[in-house]
């Protein structure tokens, strides 16, 4: 088995995505070279020679794969991918731009989204919402697959796998990048958090989803949301946690102000241990909450802000 | 500008599913169906292009079984034109819906392509980006906003850090993420009159396109089931809760 697993970037740097990949590809079993892509992306590239049970790392640095852009990065997959059995990518909107195209142009069906891996051919994916979980085996000479990564642990960093450069350059004229408005924050990341506080449509309005700002410090947490604070505008779509937005799984998620529609359970029922606070007390939220406080988010906000 | 918009026929997105007793699919017996959310926010898409004067024609195509002309007739009532059920009763996965979508778009040439971003119950994700690689068009993918400007269009997409925006050369495919727009329901006036626009219906074989797929659907399981906690009566016992029994804090 030969496994090629894309790197994710974050802002020209290596990902913690990556690393739980590179433990979906362990698990897979075989070599495991992990494949950085963009323009600047040699301290990327760096970071993910250092990830436990890589062989290699494959860069291929060049304006051309700038920002990522789709059709580009499909037509160097298609490239690189001969001699691999399986590519890897994870469920982020990268990975999810871009592997299909490589399935497609190796006339393959791609696997999206698995949690777990049976055997080299059979694995573990949720389908409609995560209301039920699918096992799937592909009989592909090619196995396309992206992964969940909330389904995997991160591999450690004691590697120091050899880097090799990729000068496969290919031509890009159909699209081009015109901008990026990206949410800047000194919180970790929504996908890999230890502890995850989201508010809904009860937060009322865009400004005071500060309320859960200085809990969020405390606790070290990330800061969601449900698609309703996203749609009515109090929130951008980074935040978006559900079925169609981010996947979480942290040791701590809190929901405030949030019903518990099986879209926004889906993106975190696996947390370990879940928090709802509500003030209607027949909320869906609390049938998967561990602990349920019912009352309302104005005056249960700000005190546990005083007690944390 | 001729506008081609995919629509799938899925579990209504409000139904809780169930696995069947011996785990071998889902069971969709007497199951409430619908056009798939992003499917309906594409075709408001084409179909405010159309207002616009921007598009000419949107054609509404779906591939599955008979009773998938039901969401074809719901595209019609909500502006298409014209609609081209594909009819099959074998589960067409991504790869094969993209191969008779290429083949469609080979035939219609329209000058833009509308997918939903993802289907509710397979959560693939993938047809669009297949159907773009295969017909060698830009794509667009997770838009939340589409502006046709000339021979170009710019779409913003939500990606996990943000927005993008990215200009594509036309024709290109583009596929529709929740905040693109909000889809109008349909009218009684305009549900009588999709009753009478064309509705052309075609086989795999047709197009010469295989349905197999060589992914086996092995099980089908229910996820464990979390059990419902306990309401805690004030903030100082959920911290001492969460501290002590938990222990995340
Ligand atoms: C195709 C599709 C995809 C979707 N994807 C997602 C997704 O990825 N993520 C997602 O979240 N949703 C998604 N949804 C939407 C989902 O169905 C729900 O509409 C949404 O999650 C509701 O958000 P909410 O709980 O914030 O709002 P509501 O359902 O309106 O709930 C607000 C809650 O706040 C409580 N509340 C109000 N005021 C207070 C107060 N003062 N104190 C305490 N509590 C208060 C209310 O009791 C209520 O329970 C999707 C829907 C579709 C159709
Ligand atoms: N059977 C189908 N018929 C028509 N369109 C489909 C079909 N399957 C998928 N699509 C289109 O592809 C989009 C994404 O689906 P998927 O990649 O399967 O998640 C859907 O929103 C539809 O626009």
């Amino acid at each position: 088995m030969s496994i090629l697993a894309l790197a994710d970037l974050h802002e020209g740097q290596l990902a913690g995505a990556t690393a739980r990949v590179v433990a979906a590809a362990q698990a897979i079993g075989g070599d495991i070279d992990v494949l950085v892509v963009g323009e600047g992306v040699h301290a990327a590239a760096e970071a993910a020679a250092k990830l436990d049970g890589v062989s290699k790392v494959r860069v291929a640095d060049n304006a051309v794969y700038a920002h990522q852009l789709a059709e580009p990065m499909g037509a160097l997959l298609v490239e690189l991918a001969d001699g691999y059995t399986h590519v890897l990518a994870s469920a982020s909107t990268t990975g999810k731009n871009v592997l299909p195209r490589l399935a497609a142009l190796k006339d393959v069906s791609q696997l999206s989204d698995v949690i777990a891996v049976e055997s080299a051919d059979t694995f573990k994916r949720p389908i409609y919402a995560g209301n039920a979980i699918a096992t799937v085996k592909s009989d592909e000479a090619l196995k396309v697959i992206t992964v969940r990564t909330t389904g995997f642990d991160a591999v450690s960093d004691g590697n120091s796998a050899p880097i090799e450069v990729v000068d496969t350059v290919v031509e890009n004229n159909q699209s081009s990048f015109v901008k990026e408005e990206l949410a800047k924050s000194d919180r970790p990341e929504l996908g890999g958090a230890k502890m995850v506080i989201s508010g809904g449509r009860g937060m009322g309005n865009g400004d005071n989803f500060k309320l859960l700002d200085g809990i969020a410090d405390k606790l070290g947490a990330a800061i969601g949301a449900s698609r309703a604070a996203v749609d009515a505008g109090f929130v951008p779509n980074d935040m978006q946690v559900g079925q169609t937005g981010k996947i979480v799984a942290p040791d701590l998620y809190i929901a405030v102000g949030i019903s518990g529609a099986i879209q926004h359970l889906a993106g975190m029922k696996d947390s370990k241990v879940i928090v709802a606070i509500n003030k209607d007390e027949e909320a869906p939220i609390f049938q998967v909450a561990d602990y349920g406080l019912v009352g309302d988010l104005f005056e249960i906000l700000p005190e546990l802000e005083s007690k944390l | 500008m001729k506008v081609l918009v995919a629509v799938k026929r899925v579990i209504d997105y409000n139904v809780k599913i169930r696995v069947k007793a011996d785990q071998s699919d889902v069971d969709l017996t007497n199951v409430k169906m619908a056009m798939n959310p992003f499917c309906e926010i594409a075709i408001e898409e084409a179909v405010r292009l159309k207002e616009k004067g921007i598009a000419t024609e949107v054609v509404a195509v779906s591939i599955g079984p008979k009773a998938a002309q039901e969401q074809l007739r719901t595209a019609l009532a909500l502006g298409a034109d014209c609609a081209i059920h594909i009819e099959t009763d074998e589960r067409a996965e991504s790869l094969a819906v993209a191969k008779l979508l290429a083949k469609v778009v080979e035939e219609e040439q329209p000058g833009l392509v509308i997918l939903g971003k993802q289907a509710i119950d397979t959560d693939n994700n993938q047809t669009g980006q297949m159907l773009a690689a295969l017909t060698n068009l830009p794509q667009g993918t997770f838009a939340s906003e589409v502006v046709v400007d000339g021979d170009k269009v710019n779409v913003t997409r939500e990606i996990d850090g943000g927005l993008q925006t990215i200009a594509l050369t036309l024709p290109a495919i583009v596929t529709a993420d929740l905040r693109l727009n909000e889809p109008r329901y349909a009218k009684l006036p305009d549900i009588m009159k999709a009753k009478k626009k064309p509705l052309d219906v075609k086989t795999p074989a047709d197009y010469g396109v295989e349905i197999a797929s060589k992914v086996s659907l092995l099980k089908v399981e229910s996820p464990a089931e979390r059990k419902g906690g306990i309401k805690v009566a004030s903030v100082d016992e959920l911290i001492d809760k969460l501290k002590n029994e938990a222990k995340v804090l």
